[in-house]
């Protein structure tokens, strides 16, 4: 029988939970915890230097392995810290454990020194919760954490842990539990093998087929899946910002986002369709427009394995409730069986289909038309990322920030593989880009990992340039510089009549080559578009620092296709600042 | 359409708030919440009233369903059940009005279960429908204090809510 302290219980529990990193940052609450970890540990502890930054890096992490991310924060503003982190990854639901401290126990309540009811707090943005009541149950409530956030629709989980109860004096028998079965919590492991089969019959017989995957293909390791079943059937897919690369960029069939910001074919597919399956979606507003004139001749399958999601916003005509991979692999197995067994998609129909789709891409296509150049002399953001795309042949961990970035990134990068593309799409929090680089660097450090981002939210955890030297994370950071919150600019030019309130920095920006050179790293400038290939390329072959690439990018540009609204329909574009659909 | 959503859950801290949380974060209405352990210490039941149509009430059990602490659900509504509101009434008793009290009372099956020489506290057990009728009947009587339990249920026949 071993003796550990709730402190050692603690460290212990995530060694044995397999744990690779854990980001943090040490206060009271938490210090024989720390302690414990000086003493026992031999996880790699990543001091951050803002506990935003430790949620955004262990969401990185988590989101490029599949695995759940750790942190680590102390009590009050510890915790609260941590809470816009918890809310991105609720959102896109990411697999994560945060453990935080807690005033001792009998203090709980009193208003004591750095207490805030965390519990309280984050209760609306985590899947489940636990505060530790006895130093023993910590082993226990440790290894239902790790099982609840990775387990059915993965996210967040709280454990909150009373600074008296992680004292070293009073030691307890650690059993680490093997299995966990929770009565109240039993995530389905397969779908309904005849709503399958219904599906697979509506697929066999679409004559204007779209497949809308998204997060939840890439999170519930469904791409080859979902490749294997697209390529059989020889159906267009589409995906969501949260799904890109779940599906190969380059494919022929692959018809880019669709969404406010998503390609014209990808949009006019969706809404000329006859049959959508939708995989790992949730049929969000950034995706739909106007609910009531969504794709009106479309039947819809919708494949998730959280229940409330299906008929959410929009009702499903074949709702599967089941893990993307079982579901999709049964799909794969009934569709060979009726292949096998003679029956064949309407391959006259889908000719027409394709012959249709490849019209729109002729048109209005983002990649078969570049919409971009003109004769401004000035460096076009969505540029810059077709440029990295080729310089990194589409195999970079490319992570952003929220804006404008953002939406170019997601456009002109073609993501060949799933977990490629991290980026916070639900909660759209500024200043995940780089703490998120942070969290994948440091678990594969052969890769090439970039944060793509801009003055804003690089801004917002700018100080984690500092753990970066500690640490030595040769992360790329490409700020696409325009002096401006270029997408609030974008709707002020378009819906405020270019009053741009609060917008602008004025000459308040610093000199970002500087300021990382401060930090010991590298910084690029590019000013001219006769620069960009080349100085992307000697930004990317430094591999042992840290590059910090500052690219003065045309002011004046918006990101288009973009959804007309209100009372818009997927069809309709603006796709141009004078060209609308 | 008014719906009683009836659940078992984990008899554990934090459950409550969860499931109340629910409500006021993804703006369902709340009528009435009932809440006690069962006869399994490490289980409550909860029962409440809410509002909503199809698709709001779907979405209120799904979400429902999806805490962890949640061990099980049904929407009574959807089956034969029966249905029970527990009240207190003090009102003011005084000459004329306590005969006329007692009778009413009578009527409803209600019970007198405290008496001062000023006021009545009766004692009512039905439908929520039942006891705004009972307050409707004692009309001009001016009451004092009413204090409801918010409904509880159980479904007819055979079919239970257990583990």
């Amino acid at each position: 029988m071993e003796l550990l302290s709730g402190g050692e219980m603690v460290v212990r529990a995530l060694q044995d939970e397999g744990v690779e990193f854990i980001f943090g940052y040490p206060g009271g609450a938490v210090l024989h915890i720390y302690d414990a970890i000086f003493n026992h540990s031999d996880i790699p502890h990543i001091l951050v230097r803002h506990e935003q930054a430790a949620t955004h890096a262990a969401d990185g992490y988590a989101r490029a392995t599949g695995k759940p991310g750790v942190v680590l924060v102390t009590s009050g503003p510890g915790a609260t810290n941590a809470i816009t982190g918890i809310a991105t990854a609720y959102m896109d639901s990411i697999p994560m454990v945060v453990l935080s401290g807690q005033v001792q126990s009998h203090l709980i309540g009193e208003d004591a020194f750095q207490e805030t009811d965390m519990l309280g707090i984050s209760r609306p943005i985590v899947k489940h919760s636990f505060q530790v009541k006895h130093a023993s149950e910590i082993p226990g409530i440790i290894k239902k954490a790790f099982y609840i956030a990775s387990t059915g629709r993965p996210g967040p989980v709280v454990i909150d842990i009373p600074k008296d109860l992680t004292n070293p004096h009073d030691k307890y028998e650690y059993v680490y539990p093997e299995e966990m079965r929770l009565r109240s919590y039993q995530p389905v492991t397969k779908g309904h093998t005849g709503q399958i089969r219904k599906a697979v019959n509506l697929l066999m017989k679409a004559r204007r087929p779209v497949i809308y995957s998204g997060g939840g293909v890439v999170q519930g390791g469904g791409s080859e899946l979902l490749v294997e079943l697209a390529q059989m059937l020889n159906f267009p897919v589409t995906n969501t910002l949260m799904g890109l690369g779940a599906y190969p960029g380059e494919d022929r069939q692959f018809l880019g986002m669709l969404g406010m910001h998503g390609f014209y074919e990808a949009n006019n597919a969706m809404h000329h369709s006859d049959l959508i399956l939708a995989i790992g979606v949730r049929f969000d507003d950034r995706v739909t427009n106007t609910v009531s004139k969504f794709c009106p001749d479309a039947t819809i399958i919708h494949v998730d394995v959280d229940p409330a999601s299906i008929s959410k916003t929009v009702a499903a005509h074949v709702p599967i409730v089941g893990p993307v991979d079982a579901v999709l692999a049964e799909m794969v197995s009934q569709v060979k069986e009726a292949m096998a067994s003679g029956e064949k998609t309407d391959e006259e129909a889908l000719k027409v289909w394709w012959d249709r789709i490849d019209e729109w891409r002729a048109q209005h296509g983002l990649w078969h038309t570049p919409r971009y150049k003109d004769d401004s002399g000035l460096i076009k953001p969505q540029e810059v990322i077709e440029e990295l795309w080729r310089l990194t042949k589409g195999e970079a961990f490319i992570t952003s920030d929220v804006g404008q970035h953002q939406m170019y990134a997601a456009q002109y990068y073609r993501y060949n593989k799933p977990r490629r593309w991290i980026n916070s799409g639900g909660l759209g929090t500024m200043g995940f880009g780089l703490p998120a680089a942070m969290g994948i660097k440091l678990k594969f450090p052969e890769d090439d990992v970039i944060c793509v981002t801009g003055e804003g939210s690089i801004q917002m955890n700018i100080q984690e340039l500092s753990t970066c030297t500690q640490y030595d994370i040769p992360v790329k950071i490409l700020n696409l510089h325009n002096g401006y919150l270029g997408m609030v600019k974008q709707w002020q030019d378009m819906q405020y009549g270019g009053r741009y309130s609060q917008s602008t920095y004025e000459k308040s920006l610093p000199d970002f080559v500087k300021l990382v050179e401060a930090y010991g790293h590298v910084g690029i400038r590019i000013t001219k578009p006769e620069e960009l290939r080349p100085k992307l390329e000697e930004a990317l072959a430094i591999k042992d620092r840290l590059v910090f690439i500052d690219c003065m990018i045309d002011p004046h540009e918006h990101v288009y296709p973009m959804h007309i609204a209100p009372n818009g329909s997927m069809r309709d574009m603006w796709l141009s600042k004078t060209e609308r659909t | 359409m008014r719906h009683i959503i009836s659940l078992l859950m984990e008899n554990e801290p934090g459950a409550l708030s969860r499931v109340v949380g629910l409500f006021s974060q993804r703006g369902y209405n709340i009528e009435s919440l009932n809440v006690a352990v069962t006869d399994d210490a490490t289980m409550s039941r909860l029962t409440l009233v809410t509002v909503g149509d199809e698709r709001v009430i779907e979405q209120i059990t799904k979400q429902l369903n999806k805490l962890v602490d949640v061990i099980k659900l049904v929407d009574l509504t959807e089956g034969a059940h029966i249905e029970r509101e527990m009240m207190l009434i003090k009102v003011r008793a005084l000459g004329a009005q306590r005969a006329e009290l007692k009778r009413c009372s009578d009527i409803f099956r209600a019970q007198i279960v405290d008496v001062t020489s000023s006021t009545f506290t009766v004692q009512m057990v039905g439908t929520s429908e039942k006891l705004d009728s009972f307050i409707q009947a004692i009309g001009d009587i001016a009451i004092l204090e009413v204090v409801r339990s918010g409904v509880s249920g159980i479904a007819r026949g055979e079919k239970t809510l257990s583990v």
